[in-house]
């Protein structure tokens, strides 16, 4: 690893400022990838800004029809947590399916919404239920803020404080994981949440998480399995690689929304 | 640049001069000289650095000595009870052969105090599931997810044990 400064704020906007003064900062959260990928020297920041003493980041809380979610939660606690297996299941059953259990104890639901991996799980439950990302000067839709592969609409100085996800009348997710890295080779989450059907790809798309608008109207027809079994996803745009074809990712899809759905009746 | 860090390892206050870029398993090998952490890969696959920070598994490879300042830290070597008497864990990889060469048995069996601090009552499938993040390249898992499921009764049932 390169050399690098680094300096633990007390406060959001100390972290903003110091975002700001360093020529080439980065916030670590839990640090499961960024610290693999400086160890890589894929990446050589100057400062590391560490979240963990900012208090105030990190908690789980229900307000009516929505759960809110700090981003220096960690997987293992939204996983363990009474509330968010209340509210939305799948979401909780997400977060358990991370990584293995020592990246589920450092890795934070922040740190991964903000990297925005192609193959990450969050960015599918994220976009699946239409949630808002919250950071320290505004509130971002799902639908506007992922924009690409590790592309985001955060700004450069910009902070996520938490993810408020709307409580979904039912919501289900399904993942084909790698299984060397446990990343979603294929991950779909399906919600109906707010009168609406939404279904969110990820690791299959070249642009990184996707919506499927052919399955979100037929679910809404009729949330079952059935209704979805003869919708093809084009191979088109979705990634090729050593683990899987686009031909067998696009396959995936519609299997994996097949099982999401079925968790989210059964 | 220099930190100086503070933590308690196996239950003593230490501090240490370090680089922002220390990792916590260097802070603890080379450093204080607890070299029973090992470094597997160096990629946070295999799991042969795992110990416990505040009382969860992690790994020691992927945390940056200065993210435990003011932590507590527990090694392999703080495992035992301080009469040399070998934590139930410890013991049951004893009584099952649970290791081969032992290179990742550290790890296992942090990783496997931490399932069931989580999960006293782990069924073989769960055992299985807990350990994805510690890898035996010896291979020898069936002995290893043995020990585990011994030591979890026995950690339930301390008095049974005698």
């Amino acid at each position: 690893m390169y050399a690098f400064d680094y300096t633990r704020p007390a406060s959001v906007a100390d972290a903003v400022a110091a975002l700001r003064s360093a020529e080439d900062g980065k916030l670590l959260a839990g640090g499961m990838t960024l610290l693999a990928t400086m160890k890589q020297r894929l990446a050589q920041p100057s400062h590391l800004i560490d979240l963990r003493a900012v208090p105030g980041l990190s908690g789980i809380a229900r307000d009516g029809a929505t759960l809110t979610i700090g981003a220096t939660t960690t997987h293992a606690a939204v996983a363990d947590s009474g509330e968010v297996r209340a509210a939305i299941p799948a979401l909780a059953h997400l977060a358990s399916q991370i990584g293995d259990a020592q990246v589920r104890n450092c890795g934070t639901i922040g740190g991964s919404v903000a990297n925005d991996d192609p193959t990450a799980d969050y960015p599918a439950a994220v976009l699946g239920l239409g949630a808002t990302v919250v950071t320290d000067r505004r509130r971002i839709a799902a639908d506007d803020y992922f924009q690409g592969l590790f592309e985001t609409a955060l700004e450069e100085d910009e902070v996520i404080t938490a993810v408020s996800f709307p409580v979904p009348a039912r919501a289900g997710y399904a993942k084909f994981p790698n299984p060397a890295s446990r990343y979603a080779v294929v991950g779909v989450f399906v919600a109906a949440v707010g009168g609406a059907v939404r279904v969110a790809v990820t690791g299959a798309g070249q642009s990184g998480v996707f919506r499927v608008a052919a399955m979100e109207q037929a679910l809404a027809a009729s949330f079952t399995p059935e209704a979805i079994a003869d919708i093809a996803v084009p191979a088109g745009g979705l990634n090729g690689d050593i683990h899987a074809s686009a031909e067998y990712r696009a396959h995936l899809v519609g299997v994996m929304a097949r099982r999401a759905v079925a968790a989210a009746i059964g | 640049m220099t930190l100086t860090v503070s933590m308690t390892v196996n239950g003593k206050a230490v501090s240490r001069d370090v680089e922002p870029r220390t990792l916590l398993v260097h802070l603890l090998r080379e450093h204080l000289g607890l070299t029973g952490t090992h470094v597997g890969c160096d990629t946070s696959q295999c799991g042969a650095c795992v110990v416990h920070v505040d009382g969860r598994s992690v790994k020691s490879c992927t945390m940056l000595a200065a993210q435990a300042d003011g932590a507590s830290v527990t090694t392999i070597e703080g495992l035992a009870a301080a009469d040399g008497t070998l934590h139930p864990m410890q013991e049951a990889f004893r009584n099952n052969h649970g290791l081969q060469c032992g290179f990742c048995t550290p790890g296992m069996v942090m990783s496997a105090v931490d399932l069931v601090r989580t999960n006293p009552d782990p069924s073989e499938h769960e055992v299985r599931t807990w350990l994805e993040g510690n890898i035996c390249r010896c291979t020898g898992y069936h002995n290893i997810v043995k020990a585990v499921l011994e030591a979890a009764r026995t950690m339930r049932q301390p008095a049974a044990a005698e």
